[in-house]
């Protein structure tokens, strides 16, 4: 098995320059990565605002902008329900065969699918993160005359930003790894990538270590960082 | 300057303010005592409305703050609050913590905002601290912060709840010292607190609650020297 190694890697590799599928495959996983994250930490945030303003001040307000809040909260759970009660697969998929059939780029239906499905995880981290800022912080903001909205935006969600930051790069972390499903909507990605190399050559063992070193060392380097990020957070605390 | 009118306030079913009527002039020291649960934050939360009355009004300055079209973020701008855990931003500047409210709230140009800070920050002894972070000063050392941040706002009323309650003893002189000199610049104050020799040397007027209700009220001299209503009596001579 192992004595035909340096034939079997130029093999995998070298020859047809194959190595080109690793590392295409490599940029289309990172772009997907990047781009969903972004949508996802948007839609996150939005979510977690409207969700923690409706209970915060339920029965304080009324009117109409109270009701068109009940109605937003109401949409958000209902989000909430359906996105984290469904395999993240199955989202792709509906998407791809289904709601976005007319879309031409399938990073695009990727980005889509995987933006939803992570804001909604993002959505309960600064959820989190926000109910952590001491309630204390809001009202001197409003003994100050500063609207509930201005004291959100300046004082509550700086402080819940940082406090779930490590549970983003862990999001972050997760979402990187779940990229590899694209495949099934055909899209060339890492794992797709060593595939792709697997059923040219026949051999499976080097193409899918090389793709999973891959994905290891990048979630290696996530994973120090967000040490690094918890530990100068902890200083900055006691400055 | 602040008229109550029938206050009520009640958590649940529990009643926390039972039909407060009370009047307090320009220019007051009014202090608060009373045993614990007895309603005194919950009473001068209402006076800038972080709770909100179940039934009865509140004028400020003519203005009906209960009323549900007046801008209470407007009204808040006059009322200067300083709580028992200090609350300073953990992740602003103490400059920063002093500017933001009259800059956010176009009430001074930046330059004009920094200006002032700098002097309230000299008036409390601090003014080394300005680029310094809250987490970085003791106890006393947020609290005078606090006082100065609320000033900032040039408000014409100060609440102050139990502001001394969680500093160790030997800062809590500091904390009363700005306080007394505040009261001595002609400011109004309402204040919540458990030092009965400020109380004393400070308060034009101790009202005495209890059950939620204000069950006595008078001098100092009166109220710590001849207490008439037996529960102010009992309640006295445990703090004293
Ligand atoms: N947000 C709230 N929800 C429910 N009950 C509350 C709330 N805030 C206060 N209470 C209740 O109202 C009553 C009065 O509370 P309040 O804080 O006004 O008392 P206090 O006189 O300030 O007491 P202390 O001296 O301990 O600060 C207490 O029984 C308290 O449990
Ligand atoms: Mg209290």
């Amino acid at each position: 098995m192992f004595n035909d190694l340096p034939q079997k890697f130029v093999q995998d590799f070298i020859e047809k320059e194959r190595w080109k599928y690793i590392t295409s495959g490599l940029k289309t996983t990172l772009l997907i990565t990047a781009l969903a994250v972004i949508v996802g930490v948007v839609i996150g945030a939005v979510i977690a605002v409207i969700r923690t303003s409706h209970d915060q001040l339920k029965g304080r307000k009324h009117g109409t902008g109270m009701v068109l809040l009940n109605v937003a909260d109401g949409i958000c759970r209902l989000y909430l329900t359906v996105i984290r009660g469904t395999p993240v697969l199955v989202q792709l998929l509906l998407l791809y065969f289904v709601f976005m059939v007319s879309c031409q780029s399938k990073v695009v239906v990727a980005v889509t699918a995987f933006g939803i499905n992570s804001g909604a995880y993002v959505a309960e981290i600064i959820r989190s993160g926000i109910m952590s800022v001491d309630i204390g912080q809001m009202e001197a903001g409003r003994s100050l005359g500063l609207s509930y909205t201005r004291t959100m935006r300046l004082i509550v969600l700086p402080q819940a930003f940082k406090n779930c930051l490590p549970s983003l790069v862990n999001e972050l972390i997760t979402l990187l790894k779940e990229t590899s499903i694209c495949g099934y909507i055909g899209l060339n990605e890492l794992t797709r990538g060593g595939d792709i190399i697997r059923s040219n050559t026949f051999d499976a063992m080097l193409p899918l270590l090389a793709v999973a070193a891959i994905y290891l060392v990048i979630v290696m380097f996530f994973t120090w960082l967000m040490g690094k990020l918890e530990r100068r957070l902890r200083e900055s605390d006691k400055r | 300057m602040i008229n109550v009118n029938q206050l009520v306030k009640k958590f649940g079913s529990q009643l926390v303010l039972d039909n407060i009527s009370e009047h307090i002039e320009p220019g007051e020291k009014v202090v608060i005592i009373g045993p614990s649960g007895s309603g005194k934050s919950t009473f001068l939360r209402c006076l800038n409305l972080l709770e909100m009355p179940t039934s009865g009004d509140i004028i400020f300055d003519g203005q009906n703050i209960t009323d549900k079209n007046t801008d209470i973020n407007a009204v808040r701008q006059q009322m200067g609050m300083v709580f028992q855990h200090f609350n300073l931003f953990p992740h602003l500047s103490i400059m920063d913590n002093l500017t933001l409210a009259p800059v956010q709230l176009h009430r001074m140009s930046a330059a004009e905002a920094r200006e002032e800070a700098l002097r309230l920050l000299a008036m409390v002894n601090l003014s080394e601290k300005a680029d310094a972070y809250p987490g970085q000063l003791s106890g006393g050392q947020k609290q005078r912060i606090a006082i100065v941040r609320a000033l900032a706002m040039k408000p014409k009323v100060m609440l102050f709840d139990e502001p001394t309650s969680a500093l160790d003893p030997e800062m809590v002189g500091e904390v009363l010292g700005v306080m007394k000199g505040l009261a001595r610049e002609g400011m109004t104050m309402v204040v919540v607190t458990h030092e009965m020799g400020f109380a004393r040397e400070v308060a034009t007027r101790v009202l005495f609650m209890d059950e939620g209700k204000i069950m006595e009220q008078g001098t100092p001299e009166q109220i710590f020297g001849a207490p008439k209503n037996p529960r102010t009596k009992e309640f006295l001579s445990k703090v004293l």
